[in-house]
């Protein structure tokens, strides 16, 4: 008998659960957890939860807006600089020298492992880009002493030395003008540390944990983390700008793709991040799919210095032959944007006078007439079958070129039997006639689709894989480089553009956009064409 | 009872002596050199590596080298992970109570249902209740559990939307890991939210334990209705309808009771196929639990948490058998001493 009485009781306790789950027997509280909490499924573990020492896009997503704040940033659609922890700051006429403002009264994370006795000032920035540039920094060298980001921009080349002029006001001094430095102070890697928290690391001789356990000013404070499986934040409620409205913040790592749409599906995630299977996500209505476009351009590219590419003619011609608009749809599957120059539409120094290369097939082949080849020609095109974030297919993309082309009679031979690194290695040495490549942008600043990609300095680098060294265009770039007049440098680079329009040493073909799935509950911005995922505007209602 | 309680001890300890000899005889049956097979140490200095070779005794024979192991491993020393660098006697504490939970629960739900249902079929021998019940469990019992794993979330999570498809809680809820043991844990901790997580949880655990349920359900319908079958045909029963007791008297009193000792018996046997079922079902729902953990050590190659993963779980097995063995000593007088019975 015993045994049924065991049963039956057990019987009770197992399934309560199951019953109260069933009628939603909500006994404490009306409103539940999860409408106060984001669940956010991302790709991968950061590696680190500080932005300076890191390139990859996981980490940026992870931490840059969500535990830090700069000195500024960007805003707006067309990615203006806009004040942040610096409420306001002055260049000199000569560009050498920025005078950045402190905002007061802004306090730093008071977590489980550290709270703050005073308020950020300009010990915390200075602390923060000295790490940086001062190899003798006694932080220099915690976690590896690597700052890809301001090597790759040659960060302590450009300045020469940063001063404290007192608690609130805090100077840069530049070697030479050179107007992107403000987009590089403002980009996702120029976070600002707490120099207090570093002090008191320093004491336990513990100063690892700076890059580890984080300290910032931004909209979260990091709770918990476990690798491989979440990130934890809570709210930091004194934020200096509007705290978030959220009681957490989670990021659910799920490296499978297929793993995040199941999860999205299934309502456990709330965003997921690149997701797959668009058409199944908009069939949902409760769910929502959007997408930015990066801040990259996919192009092909003409050796400016080999004939038959060293006359513009025949580069015009080209670009009239090549449908776009069919490499979009099939290479790109309609993910991206077409590119009528070189510069994506969210960049503030986009012209929308530029003249696209239209798709014209008559005017071609009267172009290719005039430049002396009526019956085409034989080229080369190199591809790398590698996916790129700013090309997924460059062989496919490839073939289309190579069919459009034959319509005006050039004959087009696709080379894509090399490894990335003799690839690169050879477009460097200028062995190709024509090649498909693109760029990533590392900040929002148009110079970064200038003056690396088409420059003379950068043709004899061998960085330019054009070799197009047009000395007006030079000039207009540099000019744009030394002024910090917004309305003036948007003028230079709208030559600049024409330039290269009539010019063609490259023609830009796509830029590609990233996209991202949320719940219609979900509310506010939290994608943007450049840097990290941002979740201090994103609420739930 | 003494005698059967020291058999199953000398049984135990002999199972454990081959368990053991097997786990220590696999750092030399493993790739690479056995001492960072044990250890795990893939990092160590040459120094450390001085260290470590006295400690599990490398230079003396096979014999001491196993009785340095098995100290190693009553200390609670499983060596590190190879891949994570973590402690695996930690790792395992961590995982092996979310995989005791799922089985368990699995188990119960088996239970409640396979058991039952395999009486109903006995009762109704040779009627189409039993040749519907038969097919059906027939069918459950050849689905292979990846498969089922997948259509259950397809069905359930995806397309209907009503449990979730992975991990044991929500994150959203925050409950400190004191027994491992989700459920307990949320009864003990003291968040706001507990009931919320207590359904949160039992909606994780539902849509697992009913895919690992399904197989062990359908033998126990079987092993059941046999049961049952054999009581029903015994002199006792025949007896008590002699004695004019009504059909539902014999079965609640009489029947039941001593069908449920024999299916008990075996309840310990199907419980080693429940955890191979439950390591498949906990990679595909992403169930924190030893399985999952065993299976990517597997992958990674981190031999010294194959090691450990494998003697954690299968002295689980072994111990749950034994308990299972107890109960069924408990409740049938004639397994334990034979002067109870004829």
């Amino acid at each position: 008998m015993s045994i049924f009485a065991v049963n039956k009781h057990l019987l009770k306790i197992m399934t309560l659960p199951f019953l109260c789950w069933v009628t939603a027997c909500n006994s404490d509280n009306d409103q539940s957890l999860s409408d106060h909490s984001i669940v956010y499924c991302s790709e991968g573990s950061p590696e680190s939860f500080n932005p300076q020492t890191v390139t990859s896009g996981t980490t940026i997503d992870a931490t840059s807006n969500q535990l830090y704040n700069r000195l500024i940033s960007f805003r707006g659609e067309d990615n203006t600089i806009a004040p942040s922890l610096a409420k306001s700051w002055h260049v000199t006429r000569d560009g050498k020298m920025v005078t950045f403002y402190l905002r007061k009264n802004v306090a730093f994370h008071q977590t489980d492992y550290f709270t703050p006795t005073r308020f950020f000032n300009a010990d915390d920035v200075l602390f923060s880009f000295n790490r940086i540039l001062l190899p003798k920094h006694p932080f220099h060298q915690v976690s590896g002493g690597k700052y890809p980001f301001f090597q790759s921009v040659s960060f302590s080349n450009v300045v020469e030395s940063i001063e404290k002029i007192n608690e609130y006001t805090i100077r840069f001094k530049f070697k030479y003008a050179d107007s992107s430095i403000l987009a590089n102070i403002a980009s996702d890697f120029a976070v600002i540390l707490s120099k207090e928290y570093a002090d008191t690391l320093v004491l336990k001789n513990i100063k690892r944990e700076i890059d580890t356990l984080p300290i910032g000013t931004g909209p979260f404070k990091l709770k918990d983390y476990r690798p491989g499986a979440y990130i934890r934040y809570a709210p930091h409620k004194p934020y200096w700008d509007e705290p978030s409205t959220l009681e957490q913040l989670i990021f659910d790592i799920t490296p499978s793709n297929t793993g995040r749409l199941t999860k999205l599906l299934a309502g456990e995630c709330d965003v997921i991040a690149f997701p797959i299977a668009h058409n199944k996500i908009k069939s949902k209505p409760e769910l929502k799919l959007q997408a930015v476009t990066s801040f990259n351009v996919g192009y092909l590219g003409f050796n400016t210095l080999k004939p038959p590419f060293n006359n513009v003619k025949v580069r015009q011609a080209v670009a009239l032959a090549v449908n776009k608009q069919a490499i979009i749809d099939t290479v790109y599957q309609s993910k991206a944007d077409i590119a009528h120059s070189l510069l994506p539409r969210t960049s503030w120094a986009y012209d929308k006078h530029t003249l696209p290369q239209t798709y014209d097939l008559a005017a071609a082949k009267k172009l290719l007439t005039e430049a002396g080849f009526p019956n085409g020609f034989t080229m080369n095109l190199w591809a790398l079958p590698v996916q790129r974030a700013y090309n997924p297919d460059a062989v496919t993309m490839a073939k289309l070129i190579q069919a459009d082309l034959k319509k005006i009679g050039i004959n087009v031979l696709i080379e894509n039997s090399l490894d990335m690194g003799s690839f690169l290695e050879q477009l460097s040495k200028g062995e190709h006639q024509s090649v498909l490549l693109g760029w990533s942008a590392d900040h929002p600043d148009p110079d970064n689709f200038f003056t690396p990609l088409l420059s003379c300095s950068s043709a004899k680098s061998g960085n330019n894989r054009t070799f197009w060294c047009h000395k007006e265009f030079d000039n207009l770039i540099q000019q744009a480089l030394e002024t910090t007049n917004v309305a003036q440098r948007k003028e230079f680079y709208s030559h600049a553009l024409a330039i290269i329009s009539t010019e063609v040493p490259l023609i830009p073909i796509a830029h590609s956009k990233r996209f991202q799935a949320r719940k219609n509950i979900v509310k506010g911005e939290l994608l943007s064409p450049f840097g990290g995922i941002d979740f201090s505007k994103v609420s739930k209602n | 009872m003494l005698i059967f309680t020291l058999r199953r001890l000398n049984l135990f300890i002999f199972t454990m002596f081959l368990l053991t000899l097997l786990s220590f005889s696999l750092s030399f049956l493993f790739p690479g050199e056995q001492l960072i097979n044990i250890s795990g140490q893939v990092n160590a200095t040459p120094k450390q590596l001085m260290v470590l070779a006295e400690q599990y005794q490398t230079d003396n024979n096979i014999a001491q080298q196993y009785i340095a192991y098995i100290s190693h491993l009553f200390q609670g020393d499983l060596g590190i992970s190879m891949a994570s660098q973590l402690s695996i006697s930690n790792e395992i504490m961590s995982f092996l109570p979310a995989t005791i939970e799922l089985t368990l629960v699995a188990l119960f739900i088996a239970m409640i249902f396979g058991i039952p249902i395999g009486f109903i079929a006995a009762i109704k021998h040779r009627k189409a209740t039993d040749n519907i019940i038969l097919t059906v469990s027939m069918l459950g019992y050849s689905i292979p559990v990846f498969w089922l794993g997948l259509l259950a979330i397809l069905v359930f999570s995806i397309q209907l939307g009503w449990l979730p498809s992975a991990g044991q809680l929500s994150l959203v809820f925050e409950i400190e890991h004191v027994t491992g043991i989700q459920f307990i844990d949320i009864l003990l901790s003291d968040s706001p939210y507990k009931w919320q997580a207590f359904q949160d949880a039992s909606a994780h655990i539902f849509l697992p334990a009913c895919v690992i349920a399904l197989a062990p359900a359908t033998i126990f319908v079987r092993l059941a209705r046999t049961a049952m079958m054999d009581v029903l045909d015994s002199q006792y029963i025949r007896a008590a309808k002699a004695k004019g007791l009504s059909f539902r008297q014999i079965i609640y009193h009489h029947a039941i009771r001593n069908a449920m000792v024999h299916v008990i018996r075996d309840v310990g046997l199907q419980f080693a196929n429940l955890v191979t079922i439950a390591m498949v079902t906990e990679v595909i729902f992403s169930w924190p639990g030893i399985g999952r953990w065993l299976i990517e050590s597997i992958f990674q190659r981190d031999h010294t948490s194959i090691q450990g993963g494998l003697l954690a779980l299968s002295s689980f097995i072994f111990i749950v058998h034994i308990v299972i063995d107890f109960i069924y000593a408990a409740l049938n007088p004639l397994a334990r001493e034979s002067r109870n019975g004829a």
